[in-house]
């Protein structure tokens, strides 16, 4: 049943039919239609941010704890450039976006307008699929196919640029029906082949030294996947590691987590991963952070990958047998061919592989050097952890990225997935504290903590304003090393410690930044003083700028340098990193 | 298994790929839809494929679909990868390999001006009689021909025609279809 309105009453009414309750945005000249739209209902709560590049990591933040896409509104021209680095991210990581976009008039396109840009153009490499809508007509379909494509198959974000005299036109609003809606082209393959995953079976059920190799793509596929993932973990008893994206899908308390793997994981996992004979990558994709040197990739092992997108297969690592299919799907039905061919967990058959594992635990990876004087950031992050245990609140954890964020997962332990928001792919400094804000939109009871250091944290500080506005009581605990730590760290690995610009000679006073912003600022340099004060930053009920001065060149350890296979990982033992690595290392990222 | 005998696309390959370039001919099916010629043109260059040849036109107007053939050079692993990735944009239908799926044909079509009197005025025309090639233009002092035909054999034409007084030449880029009954 069509309605008549105009292109901006049916932007929010595709909002509220999807679902939506909250957008993320900033007004402009081109979306003010949609924003007078916007005004005149209560369906969907409006979010203003102070950054658009806030308004997509909110949103990413958003989707990620709930599941459900996260919706970003800008304006032309630059508001739809500052989106960039979001989307790519989005894209980077799998995270459904929905990012409206308002362009100058159709009559103008073209001419240089004023805040014009060629959004399609721009974004058409860092989104999943992008539209310019040109006719009205077109509207009502192409936002309910933003959405479908946004949150099916391989989620990631989908821009639409819907010019201003677009928003003004009248025409008919109907909400199409899913299976016509549906792109002829647009098919992700859901069911695993079940050929491929009996032969996947198989080849675990005669595995001796067997891994799951876990990745963001269980998470992505909702709840009921780390569900039956961790059913399969308990029926086959073989070990279980996770990319960064995918911690919380395997619960850090049981006792066949290995830690996360990769560049900087535990020895365990990674030396695992290296001498396995049977891998099995579940929604992972063999990030070059998780390989390390491709051609001394765990040398002796069959591989299977499970994968939503076809192109994720051999793209980095050869395979033996790729399962193509949804995360939750293929697991599920992992589950259930093993039942049906046996009830025994291989426990005896892979006991002498646990005790290898056992001996790699015992190496302590994730040891560090505590100190009574000064605060080390990998404690700070264990008392984090600790204290938030006793919280009877629901914990989420966002993070920046460089070393607080490898330490953080290092150290900060995740039983239930949707919890732990982080910039994997992209690696987006600044993308902590507006995730944390769109997380705690979603989660308003929840405790939302920022683990940030204090570089990341001033790319995106002005959300802290938004988090004032809107009451969220987020908390940014910023491990404040005055340095970019991994910069630093890379600089000593690499380039002789020759500190090129990797240090700042003027940090703001972040307990008075707070305090400028209506938030409130704590700072604490005594590791002695260090419970006290997180119990305060968590007593408080509003936003919290936490400055913890901690030990300013530590290192983030282990570490799998650049050009080196997993068994040359570096232990936090090691006196002196600058002689590692070779020329030929030096020129790889 | 054996990760060490693959070559990879990996940041990280410290070898370099063994294997040989090959090229390929890919046929895309598409929605005929603003920017889609963009997407995959982009892809290319974003993911660092080689294009070799390029063509794109509208192929059944009713279901508003283009057919776009693409002639690449790779090696066989990131023939694969470029195949897959073509196949992950939303608008694409299907990507057939025609140089490993079956027996294809292939057609190219050139214009091509030559100028000359006397001698090789009489010489061109032999030739271009020889390559059936049509007059489609022609003055006193001048020819346009048409060919058509595989790209070898256009090859062969320009080469024959350059020292007979070549003045330009314009081709289509390939044109390819499967062989037998089957259909994309």
């Amino acid at each position: 049943m069509a309605e008549k309105m105009t292109g901006a009453e049916m932007v929010i009414q595709a909002l509220a039919d999807q679902g939506v309750e909250h957008i993320f945005g900033y007004p402009g000249g081109a979306a003010l239609p949609i924003y007078d739209a916007m005004f005149q209902q209560d369906a969907v709560q409006h979010i203003l941010v102070r950054h658009e590049q806030g308004a997509t990591h909110m949103a990413e933040g958003y989707a990620r704890s709930t599941g459900k896409p996260g919706v970003v509104l800008v304006t032309s021209g630059p508001g739809a450039t500052n989106a960039v680095t979001g989307l790519t991210d989005a894209l980077m990581d799998s995270i459904p976006l929905v990012c409206i976009t308002a362009q100058v008039p159709t009559t103008l396109i073209g001419t240089d307008g004023f805040q014009e840009c060629d959004t399609v153009g721009i974004t058409r490499s860092c989104t999943k699929y992008n539209y310019l809508v040109k006719r009205v007509e077109d509207l009502p379909r192409i936002m309910h196919e933003a959405f479908l494509i946004a949150t099916t198959g391989r989620p990631g974000p989908v821009v639409v640029d819907i010019p201003k005299d677009i928003q003004f036109a009248l025409g008919d609003y109907y909400k199409p029906d899913l299976e016509t809606l549906r792109h002829q082209s647009y098919r992700p393959q859901m069911d695993g082949d079940a050929d491929a995953i009996e032969a996947a079976v198989d080849l675990m059920l005669k595995a001796e030294r067997p891994i799951f190799y876990t990745g963001g793509g269980v998470i992505n596929a909702g709840p009921q996947a780390s569900e039956h993932l961790r059913e399969l973990a308990e029926l086959t008893g073989f070990p279980v590691t996770s990319t960064l994206m995918g911690l919380g899908a395997f619960p850090a308390s049981n006792p066949q987590w290995l830690g996360m793997l990769g560049m900087h994981g535990s020895y365990e996992a990674n030396l695992a991963m290296h001498d396995c004979d049977v891998m099995i990558n579940i929604g992972a994709r063999f990030d070059d952070r998780i390989t390390g040197r491709v051609d001394a990739f765990s040398p002796n092992s069959r591989k299977i990958h499970v994968d939503i997108d076809p192109s994720s297969i051999n793209k980095v690592v050869h395979v033996d047998l790729p399962v193509i299919g949804d995360c939750e799907r293929v697991l599920s039905e992992m589950v259930r061919v093993w039942r049906s061919k046996t009830n025994q967990p291989r426990s005896e058959a892979i006991a002498p592989w646990w005790k290898q594992i056992q001996k790699w635990r015992d190496v302590g990876s994730f040891n560090f050097k505590n100190s009574d004087t000064v605060i080390k950031p990998q404690y700070a992050i264990q008392r984090l952890y600790e204290a938030t245990k006793k919280q009877s609140k629901e914990v989420f954890i966002t993070t920046e990225v460089g070393q607080h964020q490898m330490w953080a997962a290092q150290h900060f332990h995740f039983d239930k997935p949707n919890h732990w928001m982080t910039s994997g792919g992209l690696g987006t400094m600044g993308y902590g504290l507006p995730a944390a804000v769109g997380v705690q939109v979603a989660h308003p009871d929840a405790l939302v903590i920022d683990i940030a250091g204090e570089a990341s944290v001033q790319m995106t500080m002005q959300e802290l304003s938004t988090a004032v506005q809107y009451r969220l009581p987020i908390k940014i605990f910023i491990l404040n090393n005055e340095r970019m730590g991994m910069v630093r760290q890379w600089q000593d690995l690499l380039h002789g410690s020759r500190y090129a610009h990797s240090y700042s000679e003027s940090l703001p006073d972040f307990v008075k930044l707070a305090e400028a912003y209506g938030g409130k600022g704590i700072r604490c340099d005594n590791p002695a003083e260090l419970d006290a004060a997180i119990a305060e930053m968590l007593d408080y009920d509003g936003p919290v700028l936490f400055d913890v001065l901690v030990e300013k060149d530590e290192n983030c350890l282990p570490m799998i340098p650049s050009g080196k296979p997993h068994n040359e990982i570096i232990l936090p033992d090691t006196a002196n990193i600058g002689d590692i690595i070779d020329e030929k290392g030096r020129a790889l990222v | 298994m054996n990760a060490h005998l693959q070559p990879t696309g990996s940041a990280y390959f410290i070898t370099k790929e063994t294997q040989e370039i090959e090229r390929h001919t890919l046929s895309v099916l598409v929605d005929n839809e603003p920017g889609i010629l963009a997407r995959v043109v982009g892809l290319f260059s974003a993911r660092g494929y080689n294009i070799e040849s390029l063509t794109v036109s509208e192929t059944e107007h009713g279901r508003r679909l283009s057919r776009i053939t693409v002639v690449v050079t790779a090696t066989p692993r990131t023939l694969v990868q470029i195949k897959l990735q073509l196949e992950r944009l939303v608008p694409v239908h299907k990507v057939h390999d025609l140089t490993t799926e079956g027996a294809s044909l292939e057609r190219e079509l050139a214009l091509i001006k030559v100028a000359g009197s006397g001698d090789h005025r009489a010489e061109t025309l032999r030739l271009a009689d020889a390559f059936r090639a049509q007059i489609v233009d022609a003055t006193v002092e001048s020819f346009v021909f048409e060919v058509t035909g595989k790209p070898g054999k256009i090859d062969s034409f320009i080469g024959l025609m350059q020292p007979l007084g070549l003045v330009e030449v314009v081709r289509t880029g390939l044109a390819a279809i499967s062989r037998g009954q089957q259909g994309m």
